[in-house]
């Protein structure tokens, strides 16, 4: 085989020629090289000798060059990580595979440490490596459900509608606002520490788990600028509602956090933010609770698939869901759960009024809020295979702080 | 430990030094040999300690080598090259010159100048400027010399002599550059030499590089075994591929002395060291 290069030499690219017509012969096999560079035979014998090609002027011009063996050995071990599609992934991908792309012809792999003895990597602790424990079929779509709804807090809320609010009603609404912030901070961090976790061949769970944080992040700004919206200060935040927070963000377990966090804690936001929908006393208020309502459902709709996943295959899971429960709700037994001003937030906010009536109806409807969410925690615990008393019980035992 | 371990010199000339031979060390650990290594800052040092028998084995530049054969004669000692990279094997050296310059052979450049790298590096210095004398142009005489001591007692391990010689040549503060073919590529791919802005006048004939030096007083059934070790390294496991990618080879060879021809004549001509093995270059101070 001959390989005329023409002009081209080495600090141009010619290697990639070369490589490529090697490629084509068995190792031993030889190709005749001629060029016009001047530097040719030169650059020819130093990347040969450094990539392990035998190298030899030819008498009668050119340069002859034998294929090693180097290419052929470093594939030799090589193996397929997975198929590309959500169909074809693996139970227990190797923690070799890394971050190498899901299907991709990976390297056979030597140890983290060169001369080590076999070691996973210290740099890609991909802990959640279980198809059952990860893994849910409405993955896939549900991210490019999230992708597809993406929207922009700049242009997706009418800023400048309403306002002029009396003053009580608008710091009932920065209250509410400071309390979904923390709220919505820990449902921020929570999934973007599973997702490091996550071993990178249950890409769509990353990519949703992505998709998440990224909503949440969202969340917390439009939140936020509520909030500050007519030049108030932000309102409290009480240790009992920080402490019921931090209980979700220490547990390890992501199924068990994937359950308190979306199922039982999202699920129950879903309420308050139609709540909240319902009661808003100006347009931003009810856009943004309306815009974070969509995506909480998401994020609830992908924490119960995975459990319903995982509850069929494992039928010891529902023990541990209901010690995590209870586990959670002795922890918090000595805290004052929901902050109480914004308990009272939310009266007033359904109050609109500060009437005897108003107040009274207020009331009503947060006590229904509690009722509601109650019951949806029930029927998402049932879909789980929790028989009804069981999961009336656990409902009851969620902590006091809604998420 | 001083009967069972095997151990080997290298000189630390880059921080990926400690990497490699902890690397090859653990494996080879791993393998059932006890093998150890020390850190050299220079060359010279390294070659005495072997000669000395403190050291059972060295890795040995080219430079190295010679000098450790006239160390052990003078002292009724021998020293044997045991493996070498492939890599070690048939580079040549190069004479650049800018493109648009009128030189067409290398005795054109009487009169001029010529960069080299470290005093101490056969492929940059010793074996050019042999090569310019071959020519008819003695270094100091003929041409000037101007030198790039980079990395002095690092016999050219250090690729920044290459490179500033390479520079100055750009420059246009030289007629000439010297320096190793691998580096003339590295050079032309980095741009350090614009593409078309310089030409090579002159190709040295090929000679070998580094090798794994062992002194006779090695206990030789630990040589041999770390020899039939290292010569049983394969490109194709995974587990040693990191180790020879990190020394830049992809077999180990049998070493052989055929390839030091001009790298002796060079020491020679040079007077870089005597027949004792005595370092007797003027202005080397690794």
């Amino acid at each position: 085989m001959t390989l005329d290069l023409g002009q081209l030499g080495f600090e141009q690219g010619a290697h990639l020629l070369v490589s490529r017509a090697l490629r084509a012969l068995p190792p031993g096999g030889r190709l005749a090289v001629n060029g016009a560079d001047p530097a040719l035979g030169i650059h020819l014998r130093a990347w040969c000798r450094a990539t392990g090609h035998g190298f030899a002027p030819d008498p009668a011009g050119g340069y002859e060059l034998v294929r090693g063996r180097a290419e052929e050995q470093r594939w030799a071990g090589a193996e397929r990580a997975g198929g590309p599609s959500p169909e074809t992934i693996v139970r227990r991908p190797p923690a070799r595979w890394g971050l190498a792309a899901r299907g991709a012809l990976v390297e056979a792999d030597g140890p983290s440490t060169p001369g080590e003895a076999s070691a996973p990597r210290a740099s890609a602790p991909f802990d959640l490596d279980d198809r059952d424990v990860v893994w849910a079929d409405l993955a896939p779509r549900l991210y490019a459900h999230a992708a597809a709804a993406q929207w922009d807090p700049a242009a997706a809320v009418d800023w400048d509608a309403g306002g002029g609010l009396p003053a009580a009603i608008e710091a009932a609404v920065v209250q509410v606002m400071t309390y979904l912030v923390e709220n919505e901070q820990a449902a921020l961090v929570i999934p973007a520490r599973l997702l490091a976790r996550v071993h990178p061949h249950f890409r769509e769970v990353q990519q949703l788990l992505a998709v998440q944080a990224a909503d949440e992040a969202r969340h917390v700004e439009v939140f936020t600028r509520r909030a500050l919206l007519h030049g108030g200060e932000m309102g409290t935040s009480s240790a009992g509602g920080r402490a019921s927070l931090e209980t979700l963000l220490t547990e390890p377990d992501f199924s068990l956090a994937s359950f308190l966090l979306s199922v039982l804690g999202e699920g129950s936001f879903l309420a308050l933010l139609g709540f909240l929908d319902q009661h808003a006393p100006d347009p931003v208020t009810r856009q943004v609770t309306r815009l974070a309502r969509v995506d909480e459902a998401r994020h609830v709709a992908f924490g119960v698939a995975h459990l319903e996943h995982q509850a069929a295959l494992d039928p010891a899971l529902r023990g541990r869901l209901r010690a995590a429960v209870e586990r959670r709700h002795d922890a918090l037994a000595d805290t004052a759960g929901l902050n109480a001003d914004v308990f009272d937030a939310l009266v007033v906010l359904a109050a609109g009024e500060w009437t005897p009536e108003a107040i009274a109806r207020g009331y009503r409807a947060v006590q229904d809020l509690h009722h509601a969410m109650d019951d949806g925690r029930r029927q998402r615990l049932a879909r789980l295979g929790f028989p009804a008393d069981e999961a009336a019980e656990l409902s009851a035992l969620h902590t006091r702080n809604f998420m | 430990m001083v009967d069972t371990t095997l151990l080997m010199g290298a000189v630390a000339y880059d921080p990926k030094v400690v990497t490699i031979w902890e690397g090859f060390r653990r494996w080879l650990m791993a393998e059932g040999l006890l093998f150890d290594f020390v850190l050299y800052s220079n060359y010279e040092r390294q070659v005495e300690d072997l000669v000395e028998g403190r050291i059972d084995a060295a890795w040995n530049s080219p430079l190295a080598w010679l000098r450790s054969q006239r160390l052990a004669a003078a002292r009724g000692r021998s020293v044997r090259s045991t493996v070498m990279r492939d890599t070690d094997q048939d580079l040549t050296s190069v004479v650049v010159v800018r493109t648009d310059s009128d030189y067409s052979a290398l005795a054109d450049l009487k009169g001029g100048s010529v960069a080299v790298g470290a005093v101490d590096s056969p492929q940059a210095t010793l074996i050019p400027l042999s090569h310019l004398r071959a020519a008819g142009l003695r270094p100091g005489e003929g041409v000037t010399v101007r030198r790039f001591d980079v990395g002095v007692g690092l016999h050219g391990d250090h690729v920044g002599g290459e490179r500033d010689a390479a520079r100055a040549l750009v420059a246009g503060e030289v007629e000439a550059a010297c320096m190793v073919d691998g580096n003339h590529l590295l050079f032309s791919q980095e741009g350090v030499l614009p593409a078309g802005g310089t030409r090579i006048l002159s190709q040295t004939a090929p000679y070998d590089h580094c090798n794994l030096t062992v002194v006779d007083t090695a206990p030789a059934g630990l040589a041999d075994r770390l020899i039939e070790l290292l010569l049983s390294m394969s490109y194709a496991d995974p587990q040693v591929r990191p180790l020879l990618d990190l020394e830049g080879l992809q077999v180990w060879k049998q070493g052989r002395t055929s390839g030091y021809g001009l790298l002796d004549g060079a020491v020679e001509e040079a007077g870089f060291y005597d027949a004792q093995g005595r370092v007797t270059a003027a202005e080397y101070v690794p």
